[in-house]
């Protein structure tokens, strides 16, 4: 078991090293540089000597590279271009804009969509099923933009019961971001709590069909005791991996909604530095965002593990 | 009347097709259970015998809906009962044992667990009495050291463990009805015996009635007092056990019991044509009148309805069964299967050794396999052109294995591969070139997951004629339509896929396949497991006749070792990935002589009362083979001491050609036979 941690642990790392050098090369490869980019008609003479000294882009590529990777380890991405501020101070407020966002979403989306998966399931083809598929079915169908947009029209501009869209600055407190996020976190989380509801119904469907539930019920259980005995264990553990995947998709930033609600997150920063062709902060969110995505798989992965019985004896028995 | 448990009354259950339509499952069915019987239910698949089981407990799976008669247990009708009152009797009063225990076991709970709910539910027992009951109900089923098993988890234990808990599971609200279905069929033939025997002791122990579902009639035989027959949702037959079995009234269960393979009778059963209309194909006369051998004009149009024999105490579904009934005694004929086996060698096995030890990462870079007890050793078989040879043994014994490194599907360890006397078969499949991949051709057991259920039957089996002789236009049309008709399918056939054949169908494609090649080796693997009896029939007779039409070699692998001595000339005979046995079919059948070869034919179960199953050793399961000595001292109850379990045993020769791996001097194995 603790080996196959630390195997997981140690491929976390190495899908770490294989995305940072990937966007190395890749900023290295396309034509120009950072300092070409940011001087524009200026790049040229003392200027640009300046530049590369004041970036470090005088030394060769892979000097660069170790030098980029030890100071990124340490948290210390360089400086961004276009605000010449390090980046560790421009990330900063975007991560916790973001994460709010995301818990924000996850808190009220998760128990919605269990719940809600929970109960077609096992109202299945009645009522309360038909009724809340067709409501989730169609939740998943609109895009994005659409609802946020129809969100803002009609709650911030017809009713003007809340702001439409985020005018404050990155680094406001929690408290006046509340009123600004519900909109965003309602689009965001009507899409994502309908996806796992689907989820969570065909899998609680398909153990409810097994044969070790048709025998609980043969065997005389009541029927609550083997919804919460039998099936739900057994119909939640595939779940932990999808709901770990919308985790770190919400983290990563929901670019569309950012965009259109004008929320200061990762997302957005994404889209920002990317028309600004700020390299260094495009390959320090590259990084950021591959250690999200890695670590909570990680995570999810060791939860199932602990969970499920299968697993785990396996795992000891080797 | 109270000595009745539970009595079905005209009993009807169906579904809504997608148009609307009602389509009858069973149809109108009465029977009655008495106290302390144990009752068979035969049928071929989809007949409706699980249906009736699970009605018999109130049950109704989803999508299926009762459409009127009763099921009375006790007086009260559990088909309209609350689910509350369901409840009280369900695992109480009524306990159920399923078919795949390994499936019926919730995954996340502990088999302790799980037995105590059942008494939770069904006993006012203290958590101290609960816990003590437990070990006794695992006692009871014979599982070894029950505070262990009590603690683990379902998938911790082999089928046949499991199995054991399922009927612990049961017994823990000591019911009065028993329902089983299927308790036994995916079990290997000895823990298959093993499990009948401690259900009929049970079923003496406690007086307990069981209903006893199986498409299996020698499983049937073994248990049962009476015996129901169900043809198509319908009783056709049903009455004492022995009257059933010694003499059949019925045409179908006349043509089930034919089809069916003897330990005692070498060569091919008859096969019963055609198969089992659908669920919701109005037919007016009787349902078996497309497959009857004794059919009338006025079966046709008339349907029989069933009659009771009161000096038989039997009942029937049939117009004819007097004629029937002045067949003095049944009779099975087989066909003899010639031997067109010639001297020329066609393949060779010669210390082949398999592995699937994960391998360290040195081996791994130097591409080598490294592992001192591997899964399968030292095989060797010298097969010849035109035989059959079967490789029998109990699940996990490597008969898989070998096949797939005879196809080049996994690499072997050591050993050579010769085919043909000179050419040597790689053991990584893409060093082999294409005509050493044409001349060996696997079926496999189960059609449904060897063909693809995108491609037409026309598609399946084109792929083979390009490939190898890169057919088209005309003559691949001609090819397919001739494969076609070899295995008796029409050309309408090819525009169907998969899902609209039924099983025999499938397998025929397979077949039809494989010999698309014109291999000259064909390795068959189960391929009549998953049929039914009178299917399975027909599917060996056709392998059978197709052998003789074109000289192939089969290598057949089947756990069914009645089936084995229908079709095979030599039969080779695994314990563990190592020989035990190699001989001619008849040899081994008639004197076995190695204790493991003993042990498997004294295990098999006979569709016949009079003979029952000798059960020599237990049937524990062994993980690994042991490091040294003989691969079966685990198990055998002939062990001579230590010798066996240090020295790898001598092969030893019979007169008659067998070739024996034992310590015991071969005269003295073939005087202790029985
Ligand atoms: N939920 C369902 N909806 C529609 N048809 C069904 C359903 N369940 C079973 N059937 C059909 O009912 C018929 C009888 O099924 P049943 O399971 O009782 O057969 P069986 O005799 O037990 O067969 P087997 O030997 O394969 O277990 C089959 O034709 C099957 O396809
Ligand atoms: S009624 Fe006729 S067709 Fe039906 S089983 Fe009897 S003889 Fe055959
Ligand atoms: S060698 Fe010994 S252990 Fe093996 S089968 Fe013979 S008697 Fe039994
Ligand atoms: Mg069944």
């Amino acid at each position: 078991m603790l080996f196959l941690i630390i195997k997981r642990i140690l491929l976390g790392f190495i899908t770490l090293f294989i995305v940072s050098l990937i966007t190395f090369v890749g900023t290295e490869i396309l034509p120009g540089d950072a300092c070409t980019t940011y001087l524009e008609r200026q790049a040229f003479g003392e200027q640009l000597e300046a530049c590369y000294r004041r970036l470090g882009l005088n030394v060769p590529a892979y000097e660069r590279y170790v030098s980029w990777a030890v100071n990124a380890i340490q948290g210390d991405f360089g400086y961004s271009l276009s605000g010449e501020m390090p980046i560790k101070e421009v990330l900063g407020p975007r991560i916790k804009n973001s994460l709010v966002l995301a818990s924000a979403a996850i808190f009220i989306g998760i128990p919605i969509a269990l719940i809600l998966g929970i109960v077609t399931a096992l109202w299945r083809d009645k009522l309360p099923d038909v009724a809340i598929s067709t409501v989730t079915i169609f939740a998943m169908t609109i895009p994005e933009f659409i609802s946020a947009t129809l969100l803002i029209l009609i709650i911030a501009i017809w009713l003007e019961w809340l702001p439409g869209i985020v005018i404050v600055p990155t680094d406001v407190s929690f408290l006046e971001l509340l009123p600004n996020i519900i909109l965003p976190v309602i689009a965001i989380a009507m899409i994502m709590t309908a996806h796992m509801a689907r989820m969570v119904r065909s899998s609680v469907i398909q153990v409810m069909a097994s044969e070790y539930v048709q025998m609980a019920i043969l065997k005389g259980v009541p029927y609550w005791k083997m919804v919460f005995k039998h099936v739900l264990p057994n119909a939640l553990l595939p779940a932990i991996n999808v709901v770990a995947l919308t985790i770190a998709w919400l983290l990563g930033g929901v670019v569309v909604t950012e965009v259109v609600f004008n929320y200061p997150g990762l997302g957005r920063l994404v889209i920002e530095s990317i028309s600004n062709r700020d390299l260094p902060t495009v390959q320090a969110l590259a990084i950021i965002l591959a250690s999200i995505y890695v670590s909570i798989n990680l995570l999810a992965d060791l939860m199932t593990l602990m969970l499920n019985p299968r697993l785990k004896t396996l795992q000891i028995r080797k | 009347m109270s000595d009745i448990i539970q009595k079905v009354k005209n009993l009807s259950i169906g579904f809504k097709s997608k148009k609307g339509e009602e389509i009858l499952i069973l149809k109108n069915i009465s029977t009655k259970i008495k106290k302390g019987e144990t009752v068979g239910i035969v049928g071929e698949s989809g007949s409706g015998k699980s249906t009736l089981a699970l009605a018999m407990m109130g049950y109704v799976k989803h999508g299926l809906y009762t459409i009127g008669g009763e099921c009375e247990f006790n007086s009260s009708n559990l088909l309209n009962m609350k689910s509350k009152d369901l409840e009280k009797i369900r695992g109480r009063k009524i306990a159920m044992i399923p078919q795949n225990a390994g499936q019926a076991l919730t995954p996340n709970l502990k088999i302790g667990y799980q037995i105590d709910e059942a008494l939770q539910l069904h006993s006012d027992l203290s958590e101290k009495e609960r816990e003590k009951k437990i070990s006794e109900l695992l006692n009871k089923v014979r599982l070894p050291s029950p505070e262990t098993i009590a603690l683990r988890y379902p998938h911790e234990l082999s089928g046949g463990q499991q199995q054991r808990v399922a009927v612990a599971m049961a017994l823990a609200g000591t019911p009065d009805l028993l329902l089983l279905d299927e308790p036994t069929t995916g079990l290997d033939v000895t823990t298959q015996a093993h499990v009948l025997e401690l259900l009929n002791f049970i079923a003496k122990d406690t007086g307990t009635s069981m209903v006893y579902v199986s498409h299996d009639l020698g499983a049937i035989a073994q248990v049962s007092d009476r015996i129901i027959v169900m043809y198509s949702g319908e009783i056709v037959l049903e009455g004492p056990s022995r009257d059933i079995l010694k003499r059949p009234i019925h045409p179908y269960t006349h043509g089930l019991l034919k089809s069916i393979p003897k330990l005692s009778l070498a060569g091919l059963p008859e096969s019963m044509p055609g198969s089992q209309p659908q669920p919701g194909i109005i037919q007016s006369g009787c349902s078996f009148f497309d497959r009857c051998n004794f059919s009338e004009d006025k079966c046709k149009n008339n349907s029989p309805q069933l009659e009771f024999l009161k000096e038989l105490n039997t009942s029937v579904r049939c117009f004819n069964y007097e004629k029937l009934l002045k067949e003095s005694q049944f009779n099975q004929n087989v066909n003899k299967i010639k031997n067109n086996s010639n001297d020329k060698e066609i393949l060779n096995l010669s210390e082949v050794s398999i592995s699937y030890a994960k391998q360290k990462l040195l081996d791994q870079i130097f591409n080598r396999i490294s592992d001192d007890n591997p899964t399968v050793k030292d095989i060797n078989i010298n097969i010849k052109k035109g035989e059959t040879i079967a490789l029998v043994g109990e699940s996990g014994s490597g008969k898989s294995t070998i096949l797939k490194s005879i196809a080049g599907l996994l690499r072997t360890k050591d050993g050579l591969i010769r085919f043909d006397e000179n050419r040597n078969l790689s053991s990584d499949l893409k060093e082999r070139n294409p005509n050493d991949l044409r001349i060996i051709q696997l079926i496999f057991q189960n059609p449904d997951e060897s063909l693809n259920p995108n491609h037409t039957v026309e598609e399946i089996i084109a792929q083979p004629l390009k490939l190898y002789f890169g057919l088209k236009g005309e003559e691949l049309n001609k090819n397919i339509i001739d494969l076609l008709q070899k295995v008796r399918l029409g050309e309408f056939y090819m525009s169907r896929y998969p899902r609209q054949l039924s099983g025999g169908e499938k397998q025929r494609v397979a077949v039809a396949r494989a010999f698309a090649a014109k291999p000259d080796i064909i390795l068959c693997d189960e391929v009549t497991s998953a049929l039914d009896v009178s299917v399975q029939a027909a599917v060996l007779n056709l392998l059978q006749q197709l052998k003789e039409d074109f000289g192939t070699t089969y290598i057949f692998v089947s756990h069914d070792l009645a089936v084995v001595r229908a079709i095979s000339d030599r039969v080779a005979v695994l314990y563990q990935g190592r020989l035990c046995e190699v001989g001619p079919s008849n040899d081994v059948y008639k004197f076995p002589s190695h204790p493991y070869t003993e042990v498997l034919l004294g295990a098999v179960l006979e569709p016949d009362p009079d003979i029952k199953p000798k059960l020599v050793a237990e049937d524990i399961v062994e993980e690994k083979p042991p490091e040294k000595g003989c691969s079966f001292q685990g198990r055998c109850s002939r062990i001579v001491g230590d010798i066996c379990k240090k020295e790898i045993p001598p092969w030893q020769l019979t007169d008659s050609g067998n070739a024996i791996r034992c310590h015991i001097p071969i005269k003295e194995l073939q005087k202790e036979q029985f």
